[in-house]
């Protein structure tokens, strides 16, 4: 819903006594950059967005915007793939690049305390003189915030070993809705009371504004090793996983890349990745030297035994960064052999791998759009990467209907609809699918206890029943229709 | 012996929903072996021990899904024919310890400073909810971050959230063999040297401090273990005598003497792990963790406990043999208290669940 004039002229002049006026944008064309996050195919301008620079300044910008019921949308880096940072019409943007700074870094308790707009991969440059690093690297890390990371509880390629932002931080500050300012976690390894820090973890600004984290450092692995196997079958790199796994090696990360991704990864990094291969499975191993030994002769051991048909072993530092360029550039690499692509985030078990490719490469053709798939394999996050053309009628529709399928697979053999890029704005359609009534009943319950008003990042993350009814795609259990209490004709 | 394998969610499901229309709360109890953690609750007792068995394993995904009825020893056995473990290495104070009271709880045991907590393992639970509903919130697998994660949430809400139902967890692979290890050192050197030893990629999964010893488990192939031995055997003057097998699990369990010769009230601190040694006390304690969790068997008035905590960045629980009148828990900020209360009546209109068992109003 827009905001009336009045509320508008109201709300801006309100703002305009908190902050400066270089930190309060309301003019349409500087609104324009914070119209989308990284999926910029959906778009809206907010009323204003704010850039406070200090915590009383947030706490006050969300007293005024709570008196006047007016909807605020946290915003780090806006490099997020969901939407979750897409601007609400009658609401504004509460932007936190300007929490940019490493308030301290400890080696002792193996902590930094940063602000929330402090870049990823920042924290890990400002460890470094003390031989620590902080684990959690999404692929966007030279440039995505760590307030966001927390808010969409961010992954990366090595959470299969290191876990995900939730394990990895130790203490947030955030603001209420009400204003209040509240600690939530601590320096020790539990706190008194309820998980406040593991519920804020990845509610996607919804629950309140973060302002300051504190985050754990780990020490630096003294060795590191990347193996590269190549496999004739899709099926075969599959079970490779599960058989790495079954030997009781967890692996720092496991990625896995089908041919089509091969291809334009190949083209575009040039690293040496085989083009006759139908998979390849990326695996670093990390520790000291003596057990890497060990782990990677394991690993060599049982890729062969998983029908690889060829492995290399990259020790150099050099060779390693190679077959990483190659990985990590597949997203752009894609970008180069399609006008556009539609990037997915489903989790499967890793016994599905195997089967769930085969059914995308099956609605592929059903949907006539190629596909390149490149997924952490090793906790079974597939990002499939549909292609398609934007220009040409119809076929974003397509790509969408397509991605919709994914997703609901993934639910179908016991995934999920997000691993780690958030349900945001994008998917909120196919959280129908995977919760029932209940469960999404029980979701609003939480929010309330938090934001009564719903205020903050409203109609993001959790549809309400009415919408997934009209959807009509929704959990049939027993053949009982969902939602018998809305009425539908 | 196979886990007995018995659904009883449907008779839970009415019992829950009679209770609601009849307005009476009940107090939610697995083995019983953890009663004594949490405020005494004013309601008829509802035994959950019934609902058991494994719904799901395969350990390549290295998760389990399991009823909150199974015993914890009998899914340890399990688990170990397999050659996994839970990462958190929870206590069975009794051999009817289940694992629905270990998650509702949240204690872990040593092992618990290097894999992680139980909140850690989680990957999602079955629960019935505040209006008598069975919902499942997370999953099976490792990465999923659809809708809020109430699974991570249900960990040490002491029950006062909804009916655990069954979890899934996350399993870790057993490690090879383990070695242990001991050595003498006065408090403040043992906190230096696990102060040390967190920068360095040794395989520990567990250390102690007590009786003016340091003891160190580390968990590898025979191999590495062989060369660890050798480092440590280089640094320190080890103990001749072998650390006992059961060493570990007599920690754990509490059964150790430090836990079970002295009659003074049982606290727990847990500090941030770089705390320095505590002088204000003269009661015996025994430190877990690296320095993170501390045990002391003392008469010093809560109050006094408490500063000794939270003047260091922690915070101490009332864990047993409390003194009368004593609250387990440490009193909340009013703001954080707030949002406790408003989450437990959110979540549990009907006050159903173990009311006041964690604070007044949760």
């Amino acid at each position: 819903m827009p905001l009336d004039l009045n509320t508008k002229n109201d709300l801006i002049f309100r703002l305009g006594e908190i902050l400066p006026p270089a930190s309060l944008i309301t003019k349409e064309e500087d609104l324009k950059p914070y119209e989308c996050d990284g999926l910029s195919a959906y778009q809206r301008l907010p009323v204003a967005a704010v850039l406070p620079d200090t915590i009383e300044q947030v706490q006050q910008i969300v007293k005024v915007c709570s008196q006047l019921q007016v909807p605020i949308v946290a915003r780090g880096a806006g490099t997020g793939l969901s939407g979750g940072a897409l601007p609400h019409e009658g609401g504004i943007i509460l932007g936190l690049s300007r929490f940019n700074k490493i308030l301290d870094v400890d080696l002792k308790s193996q902590t930094a305390r940063v602000q929330p707009g402090v870049r990823n991969l920042a924290i890990s440059e400002a460890a470094r003189p003390f031989g620590l690093y902080y684990a959690p690297d999404p692929s966007s890390q030279i440039a995505c915030s760590i307030g966001g990371n927390v808010a969409e509880n961010a992954g990366g390629v090595h959470c299969l070993k290191y876990g995900l932002t939730v394990h990895n931080i130790q203490q947030i500050k955030i603001v209420t809705i009400d204003g209040e300012l509240i600690t939530l976690g601590s320096e020790t390894l539990d706190t008194p009371g309820y998980d406040l820090l593991g519920l804020m973890t990845g509610s996607e600004g919804m629950l309140g504004i973060i302002v300051e984290i504190v985050v754990k450092l780990l020490p630096k692995p003294h060795a590191v090793s990347v193996l590269m196997a190549s496999f004739d079958k899709v099926e075969d790199a599959g079970n490779a996983v599960a058989a790495i796994i079954a030997e009781g090696v967890i692996p720092a990360g496991l990625e896995m890349m089908d041919k089509p991704a091969i291809h334009a990864a190949e083209a575009f990094a040039k690293a040496n990745y085989p083009l006759d291969a139908e998979a390849i499975l990326l695996c670093e191993l990390d520790g000291d030297a003596e057990q890497l030994a060990e782990q990677i002769c394991l690993v060599d051991k049982t890729l062969l035994n998983a029908r690889a048909s060829n492995i290399v072993i990259a020790e150099s530092a050099e060779e390693q960064a190679k077959l990483w360029a190659g990985r990590k550039s597949a997203f752009p690499a894609v970008g180069r052999i399609s006008p556009d692509y539609y990037c997915m985030d489903g989790t499967i078990p890793r016994k599905q791998i195997a089967f769930v490719l085969q059914e995308i490469s099956r609605l592929s053709e059903k949907f006539d759009l190629g596909v390149a798939n490149v997924f952490h394999a090793g906790d079974g996050n597939l990002h499939p990467l549909i292609l398609y053309d934007a220009n040409k009628e119809g076929e974003l529709e397509k790509a969408e209907q397509f991605g919709a399928e994914i997703l609901e697979l993934s639910v179908k053999v016991g995934g999920t609809i997000t691993g780690e890029h958030g349900v945001g704005h994008e998917k909120i359609d196919q959280m129908c699918v995977q919760f029932s009534p209940a469960e999404l009943t029980q979701f609003f319950a939480v929010k309330s206890a938090f934001d009564p008003m719903s205020l903050l990042n409203p109609g993001k993350a959790i549809p309400t029943l009415h919408r997934c009814a009209e959807l009509g795609a929704m959990h049939v259990h027993n053949g009982e229709l969902p939602h018998p209490e809305i009425p539908r004709f | 012996m196979p886990i007995k394998d018995n659904d009883i969610s449907q008779d839970l499901e009415l019992f829950v929903k009679e209770s609601i229309a009849a307005g009476m709360p009940f107090a939610i109890h697995g083995g019983g072996s953890k009663d004594f953690y949490g405020n005494p609750v004013d309601a008829g007792p509802l035994d959950v021990t019934a609902h058991s068995g494994i719904v799901s394993y395969d350990p390549t995904e290295l998760c389990i899904t399991v009823r909150a009825g199974t015993p914890l020893n009998e899914l340890e056995s399990l688990l170990a024919e397999h050659q996994q473990v839970l990462p958190f290495e929870p206590p069975q104070y009794t051999d009817k310890a289940t694992i629905g009271g270990a998650i509702a709880t949240g204690i872990s045991g040593p092992r618990r400073a290097y894999s992680g907590s139980v909140r850690d393992a989680i990957l999602g639970v079955q629960i019935i909810n505040g209006e008598g509903e069975i919902v499942n919130f997370g999953g099976q697998v490792m990465k999923n971050v659809a809708g809020y994660d109430l699974s991570r949430l249900i960990v040490r809400s002491l029950g006062t959230l909804g009916l655990i139902l069954n979890v899934s967890i996350r399993v870790i692979p057993k490690p090879e063999r383990d070695l242990s290890l001991s050595f003498e050192a006065s408090q403040e050197d043992a906190l230096a040297f696990f102060q040390d030893l967190r920068l360095k990629l040794l395989p520990v999964t567990a250390t102690l401090w007590k009786d003016g010893k340091v003891y160190i488990r580390f968990s590898a192939s025979e191999k590495i273990l062989q060369s660890t031995q050798q480092k440590m055997a280089s640094e320190h003057k080890l103990d001749e005598a072998s650390v006992t097998d059961d060493f570990w699990q007599n920690i754990r369990d509490h059964k150790d003497d430090f836990f079970t010769l002295s009659d003074k009230p049982l606290w727990r601190l847990s500090l941030p792990p770089t705390s320095d040694n505590i002088v204000r006390i003269n009661d015996p304690q025994l430190i877990e963790w690296g320095g993170a969790q501390r045990w002391v068997n003392s008469n010093a008035p809560a109050n006094i406990i408490h500063s000794i905590a939270s003047s260091r960045g922690g915070y101490a629980t009332a864990f047993k043999r409390r003194q009368a009148g004593c609250a387990v828990f440490p009193v909340l900020e009013p703001n954080l208290l707030h949002l406790h209360r408003q989450l437990k009546r959110k979540m549990d209109p009907h006050n159903l669940f173990n009311p006041n068992r964690m604070y007044q109003g949760v």
